[in-house]
């Protein structure tokens, strides 16, 4: 099987895959200090998918670039598989929420693609290989030779997807990554998500400021507090794992954990404990 | 099939009525300065033959071709370093905005001191006029990288050269080609003036023999020959940037439609 190493039970689950302690971040500059991220911890098994919401300008971005190694933090480190994150490690992708700026205009699809595996010791029929399979996974096996720019909103953020994909990460970061598409198409995005966790067995960590998303999403919801950010709760999703955008999202238990999660945003947005 | 015929007929329209005009005007002159563009039409396959072409035109065109590559090629190169470095740029930026500002005309009674007057002098004048509008556009596309582009590339761990060749150059391409244009009319300049100081060849050494030896239409054909030489050159600039900024072109009518 391909995908084996990256499938939770091979590395035994309750492993963490992503472990986050103490993490602070504090911006300094023009007389002005702000404490974008105060004092958060939390842990991503391996294959797991985990939902990141709080409340709007909660430094949700300044979190996840520090996860992703792009930012360095004020204190605190952020471990991928045990070993300390100090710049972008190799097995980490991250699909940003600007689909048109992420992916490189002057690339066809199939280029953007395979731009990373370039770096990664691969034969090129290896990186051939990854690339079409990643492209057909996504459903857009037949737009390699489309410039990103040809596409719609909701077509190049699946090349972006398809981009991590054949990357082969061991955790995939996604920043609020849907936030600039209509709802049909955040839906079926949605889907595809979900689908591609299942499936592959990869582990997720998916930033958002969408209450029902993380909640449709995700098997666990980190909700967090307003800026300086920590962990306000953890909830547990237990829907089950076949989720359907009809189904899913009528069913009551559904409502109850959107309830709770929304309860304590709310709470997050005022201040209060 | 009519659609094309009419773009033909703007583009030939004006052209064909300035050479009108100046036919009309010119037709009944009798000043020696201003001779008959007919007179300037007769003459030209006289003094403009293969063998002046060989010796006069293609020396030119390839001091031209010298300067202006090597022109291009330190100028991305020194830009893309500048633009890099913000350190590197604070030291730079107050230079660069003197060293522009020196017309580069002036500069060939100097660079004659250094380089003699031999090809080495005209393809230096040429490269040290040419590189300020490359080196300067270069430093602001290298600066004006998109920083989610930067970022997705540092996320993938693409470093060093292949950021620089696939990410960094291709993103600055646009603000190059706009530079490397600007270059290329200048290089014109400064070929013909290069040439009129101090030369045994080219056409601004013809033109300047002419005009000495009052062979007033004769001279009247060179300037032509420049003209046709520069739109000839920038025809082939053209070209080129439609087929490399093609994604360029795409992305901004994308925008424009969707916008």
């Amino acid at each position: 099987m391909k995908y084996e190493k990256k499938l939770g039970k091979t590395l035994g689950m309750g492993q963490s895959m992503l472990d986050v302690r103490g993490l602070r971040k504090v911006y300094e500059g023009s007389g002005r200090r702000v404490e974008a991220v105060g004092n958060l911890t939390f842990t991503v098994d391996a294959g797991e998918l985990v939902c990141l919401v709080g409340p709007s300008g909660c430094g949700k971005t300044t979190l996840l670039k520090c996860v992703a190694g792009l930012l360095t933090p004020t204190s605190g480190e952020v471990l991928l598989e045990g070993r300390p994150v100090s710049g972008p490690p190799p097995g980490m992708a991250v699909v940003f929420q600007e689909y048109g700026r992420s992916l490189f205009p002057w690339m066809r699809v199939g280029a953007n693609v395979e731009l990373p595996l370039r770096q990664k010791p691969l034969t090129k029929a290896r990186r051939r290989a990854l690339v079409a399979d990643a492209l057909a996974s996504v459903g857009l096996a037949d737009a390699t030779g489309a410039y990103p720019w040809q596409l719609s909103g909701g077509m190049q953020q699946r090349v972006a997807i398809a981009r991590a994909l054949a990357y082969e990460p061991d955790v995939l970061l996604m920043d609020e990554p849907f936030a600039a598409v209509d709802a049909q198409t955040r839906a079926d995005l949605e889907d595809l998500v979900r689908g591609l966790w299942r499936e592959r067995g990869i582990t997720i960590l998916f930033v958002t400021h969408d209450i029902d998303e993380a909640v449709y999403l995700g098997e666990r919801v980190l909700v967090l507090s307003a800026s300086p950010t920590v962990v306000r709760e953890q909830v547990k999703v237990d829907l089950p794992e076949a989720r359907d955008q009809l189904r899913t999202r009528v069913a009551p238990r559904f409502a109850e954990l959107r309830t709770r999660v929304y309860e304590q945003i709310q709470a997050a947005k005022r201040g209060t404990a | 099939m009519k659609r094309l015929a009419l773009r033909l007929f703007f583009v030939v329209a004006l052209p064909a009525l300035l050479v009108a005009a100046w036919w009309l005007t010119s037709d009944d002159s009798t000043d020696v300065y201003w001779p008959p563009l007919r007179t300037i039409l007769t003459t030209f396959p006289d003094v403009w033959t293969g063998e002046r072409l060989r010796a006069d035109v293609l020396p030119s065109v390839l001091r031209l071709l010298a300067g202006y590559a090597a022109a291009a090629v330190g100028g991305v190169a020194l830009g893309t370093v500048i633009g890099s470095y913000r350190r590197v740029r604070a030291v730079c930026e107050p230079v660069l905005e003197f060293l522009r500002a020196v017309p580069p005309p002036v500069l060939v009674p100097v660079v004659m001191l250094f380089a003699g007057i031999g090809d080495s002098m005209k393809i230096a004048v040429i490269a040290s006029g040419c590189v300020w509008p490359v080196l300067l556009n270069t430093v602001e596309g290298v600066r004006a990288v998109d920083p989610v582009m930067s970022q997705t590339a540092r996320s993938y761990g693409i470093t060093g050269m292949a950021r620089l060749r696939d990410v960094v150059l291709r993103s600055a391409s646009p603000q190059i080609f706009a530079g490397l244009r600007q270059a290329l009319s200048i290089g014109i300049i400064l070929m013909v003036i290069s040439e009129m100081f101090a030369a045994s060849n080219g056409i601004g050494f013809t033109i300047v023999q002419f005009q000495r030896g009052f062979a007033i239409p004769d001279m009247w054909t060179g300037i032509l020959v420049l003209g046709l030489l520069g739109f000839l050159l920038s025809l082939v600039f053209h070209l080129v940037e439609r087929r490399v900024l093609a994604w360029y072109h795409g992305l901004r009518a994308a925008s424009r439609r969707s916008s």
